[in-house]
């Protein structure tokens, strides 16, 4: 039966409320008494060196206000990044600095120019054409093994090249590996790209800068999926604001997917105009910006070999992987191809010896970072397509060679350096083939062929690391932060909560869920609950909603706070009812004594807090509020069979998403309805990479994706509906809600299942097609059959 | 600058604009009626639809001035007299028709305009109408599904798939 409260509820969402009448509040949104307007002028050269700029003419429009170029940044810091990776020889990575404003050279279409503040944002937009900037063109280095050559234009002249790492991570022997490949009965070898995205929030980024000279106080209204990173980074690192000068507000955020997580030059330069203007300054992004200003997600270019026995046991995996990392490394882009990536590769498996090996290079592109998922579809990805094409060539069933190659025992400590704490895949193998129904196959894909189609059923199965992550650990990965999450509860004295939480929702539905899990502690209705987020003036330090890790991070902090507060409210309830501490029960907002009829209300217990007349002062402050903090012992390790079913057009090469299957190990769910809706979302992204998204450069670096008229964007009639199930459950050992975390889960799965099933249609058609690499354009898969 | 006048959700209103004011702009900034969003600026998401004269329209790609004389209705104006939420507006919270909440004033809008114009769709009629509005959070299944519900066909309890 499901529960209609509390924990397991598929509670409605309270924040539709004011989403759905207009009334939400997005940082767009706001405006400020007194607000300019910024502009940024971007550069149209993917590399140039920049010779003079003369903002004069500019200037002197009526209106403008001024224009800043790199000169008055003078001072400040450049943009940071999060996160330092140590390449193969204990070195660490090659480093660029990242400034506010182009110093001397422009690196990218879209690098940052100039700002010009004016009276309105068409004013500012206007002024741009009276700028006089001077820019040499400069040869542009676009492909990432070009970038590598000798003799390769170099991105940054203070660079030794363009390489910014070397990594090689996993089985340290690399003589067992080679000597595995060396003897195996069969390896199979598959070269594929993972393709360049963005990630396109339907929110545009905004930040507003303000500044009160009486207190000295800088705020940043700005578009966040973590508004404390953003205070650390720009605050510390960049502008050199202390903390307690400068507060950072993310309202509410119109979808985020990794793009909103980085801090941004914008959000310096509105902050910093503003203090130095003296009145708020506002910009807010085109859609045509956001496409060479966001940061870029995948750009993989990948060698996966796999070597196996002549049962097909997996014996050894190795990995070659070039990763893009564009003109400057953004917060957390040296970790993704990384640790989000080659931490991974064991994927459901008993493989005992892996190694992967990575190049992150630097080419004149728009920086490149994690997109939901970072990492985990990458490995997913080679991972899933090569053991489907090694089953091809082995002659096996790819269920059956997955089944044979799971691993069963938990804990699992892989070759990768992770260890699994739970799962049953071959339980979510299972629910992936009754819910699809698999067994009804064939019996379609005939009904096609008589119809002049070619049918594919394509299978893959995914683990990914959630719940980001324990400090320690990452620290010494190379992380500059920790990443513990917190929350305060606050009680008033008629019984009702605010929950403070470090976690910010840019759509997850955080306002409704986590008032499901305290309203359930304690046993009161959800209408006492309020969830606040976004404000660093009011929440505790906390890292944000990324990673799917809002839940089993943020969360487990709020079941800590609320533990906190129960514990001292059974103290005060002791006092009141005159019974020992140790036999008080609390049950549906209720406090009883053990073997007794005495009770005393929720709502007695904090209006005595509050009014403590009658109340142990000598051993408990008055009061109801506490914080936690919680930095995990682990990740967590969600996972899943996904099943998609196709059709293609062999005359046109057109592919038909006719079903998706996604059978997911969440661990245990708080909200069902909330859970589904992110595997929906995932798998629309995973889709729209695998057939119809590509963000493409040619080879002078104009991106040439770049508005929604040439970025194909999956729209509804491009889906098919979704299959979801999550009865599989193993519940994650380490936090307390049991939680595993479902954010990125379906834009992980999704693409090699529907690459697995176009080459399965293929093949089945006569074609001997092994790859095509995504998206699979009818073009592609029209040439891939007739080439 | 151009003095305009029209009707905004029943109400009288009148402004100076540009020639180039956009009439989501117009809306937005002047009239304070932020529910209207601006997703791209190639007219291709839908983010910004309102109804003028009772068509669906992307306010993004009509001029203020084009507006004047005109009954607009905004996302603010879908609720009921009393406040209540509107079938439509139910239905998407019912069936979980939206994440981030972007995308969703657009998509009211043209599910409105689409059950007016075709009380009962079919689904394939439904993911066709929605062809001008992009969302990246739900995936449309649910957005689909909150569509179907409130033109009063049959759809699956949400969460019982
Ligand atoms: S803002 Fe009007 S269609 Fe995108
Ligand atoms: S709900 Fe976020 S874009 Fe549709």
């Amino acid at each position: 039966m499901p529960k209609d409260s509390g924990i397991g509820a598929s509670n409605k969402r309270r924040e539709d409320i004011r989403f759905l009448t207009g009334t939400g509040n997005y940082t767009d949104d706001i405006n400020l008494n007194g607000q300019a307007y910024a502009h940024i002028v971007r550069s149209d050269m993917a590399h140039g060196t920049i010779n003079s700029i003369d903002v004069s003419a500019a200037e002197a429009i009526d209106g403008v206000v001024k224009v800043f170029t790199a000169a008055d940044f003078e001072g400040v810091g450049g943009i940071p990044c999060g996160w330092q990776v140590t390449d193969r020889h204990g070195q660490p990575m090659q480093e660029p600095k990242h400034p506010i404003l182009a110093e001397g050279k422009v690196r990218h279409v879209g690098d940052p120019i100039c700002v010009i503040v004016a009276e309105t944002a068409e004013l500012a937009r206007d002024a741009a054409d009276a700028l006089n900037i001077d820019i040499t063109e400069l040869p542009a280095v676009i492909d990432m093994k070009d970038a590598l050559a000798d003799g390769a234009t170099k991105v940054h002249d203070d660079l030794t090249n363009n390489l910014c790492y070397d990594w090689g991570f996993g089985s340290e022997d690399l003589d067992a590996v080679q000597n595995a490949f060396d003897t195996a009965h069969h390896v199979t070898t598959l070269e594929l790209k993972n393709n360049r995205l963005v990630a396109n929030p339907m929110e545009p980024r905004v930040a507003v800068g303000d500044y009160a000279r009486h207190s000295d106080e800088s705020t940043l209204y700005t578009t966040s999926q973590n508004p404390h990173v953003i205070r650390l980074l720009m605050g510390a690192f960049v502008l050199g604001i202390p903390e307690h000068k400068l507060r950072v507000v993310a309202p509410d955020v119109g979808g985020g997917f990794g793009a909103k997580i980085y801090h941004y030059a914008e959000e310096a330069i509105v902050t910093f105009a503003a203090k130095a203007l003296g009145r708020p300054v506002k910009w807010t992004s085109s859609r045509s910006e956001a496409f060479v200003s966001d940061a870029h997600g995948r750009d993989h270019v990948t060698k996966i070999e796999l070597a196996m026995d002549k049962e097909g046991k997996f014996l050894a995996v190795r990995t070659d992987t070039h990763a893009n990392m564009g003109a400057y490394l953004s917060t957390f882009a040296p970790s993704i191809p990384t640790w989000l990536h080659g931490t991974l590769m064991a994927g459901n498996y008993t493989t005992p010896l892996i190694h992967v090996n990575v190049k992150a290079v630097f080419t004149n592109t728009t920086p490149v970072d994690a997109y939901r998922g970072a990492g985990r579809p990458e490995a997913t990805f080679q991972l899933e397509r090569v053991i489907d094409k090694a089953a091809r060539e082995m002659g096996m069933d790819p269920v059956e060679i997955r089944r044979k190659n799971f691993i069963t025992e938990f804990p699992y400590a892989t070759p990768v350096a992770v260890e699994y704490d739970t799962g049953d895949y071959h339980a979510t193998m299972d629910a992936l083939l009754a819910k699809s129904d698999h067994a009804g196959f064939e019996a379609r894909a005939a009904q096609s062929k008589a119809n002049g189609k070619l049918r594919g059923f394509g299978i893959a199965h995914y683990i990914e690391a959630c719940g980001i992550a324990p400090s320690a650990l990452v620290g010494q990965l190379g992380a500059r932060a920790g990443l513990y999450e917190s929350a305060t509860v606050r009680v008033n004295a008629t019984g009702g909560l605010v929950v403070m939480t470090g976690s910010h929702s840019h759509g997850q539905g955080h306002e409704t869920s986590f008032a499901q899990v305290v309203a359930e502690m304690i046993g009161i209705d959800e209408s006492m609950v309020e969830i606040v987020h976004g404000d660093t003036a009011n929440t505790p330090m906390g890292m944000g909603t990324y990673g799917s890790r809002s839940l089993a991070v943020g969360g487990s902090a709020l079941v800590r706070a609320t533990e906190k507060i129960i514990n001292k409210a059974k103290k005060v309830a002791a006092h009141l009812m005159e019974a020992a501490e140790g036999d008080i029960e609390l049950k549906d907002g209720q406090f009883t004594v053990a073997g007794t009829d005495k009770s005393v209300a929720w709502g007695d217990v904090t209006l005595a807090a509050y009014v403590p007349h009658n109340y142990p002062l000598e051993e408990i402050e008055p009061g109801l509020e506490e914080t936690a903090f919680y930095d995990p012992a682990n990740f967590t390790y969600p996972s899943g069979a996904y099943g998609c079913e196709v059709e293609v057009d062999p005359e046109t090469g057109k592919v038909t998403v006719l079903g998706f299957t996604a059978a997911d190990d969440f661990g245990n769910v708080v909200n069902p309805m909330i859970v589904e809706g992110q595997v929906h979302g995932g798998l629309a992204q995973g889709i729209g990479q695998a057939l119809l998204e590509n963000c493409a450069y040619d080879e002078n670096g104009q991106l040439i994706s770049a508005s929604y008229m040439d970025y194909a964007m999956p729209r509804a009639d491009d889906l098919p509906n979704f299959t979801v199930d999550h009865s599989s459950v193993t519940p994650c050992t380490h936090n307390p809600l049991g939680v595993k975390g479902c954010g990125e889960a379906g834009a992980i799965g999704s693409p090699p299942a529907l690459v697995n099933a176009v080459i399965d249609a293929l093949q089945r058609g006569g074609h001997d097609v092994a790859h095509i690499d995504m998206p699979l354009t009818p073009g592609r898969v029209w040439a891939a059959m007739n080439g | 600058m151009a003095k305009i006048s029209m009707t905004v959700n029943g109400k009288a209103v009148s402004g100076e604009v540009e020639g180039r004011t956009l009439l989501s702009a117009f809306l937005r900034d002047d009239q304070g009626l932020t529910g209207t969003h601006i997703g791209c600026d190639t007219s291709q998401c839908g983010a910004c639809n309102v109804h003028v004269n009772g068509v669906n329209v992307k306010s993004c790609t009509m001029l203020a001035a084009e507006a004047d004389g005109a009954e607009v209705t905004t996302i603010e104006g879908m609720s009921n007299a009393d406040g209540s939420l509107s079938v439509v507006q139910q239905a998407f919270q019912d069936y979980h028709g939206l994440q981030c909440g972007f995308c969703t004033p657009g998509m009211v809008m043209t599910a409105a305009a689409l059950l007016k114009e075709n009380p009962k769709p079919t689904e394939a009629e439904v993911r066709a109408y929605l062809e001008g509005n992009i969302c990246r959070c739900t995936g449309y299944h649910n957005i689909v599904k909150a569509i179907m519900a409130a033109s009063g066909q049959d759809v699956m309890p949400v969460a019982a798939e």
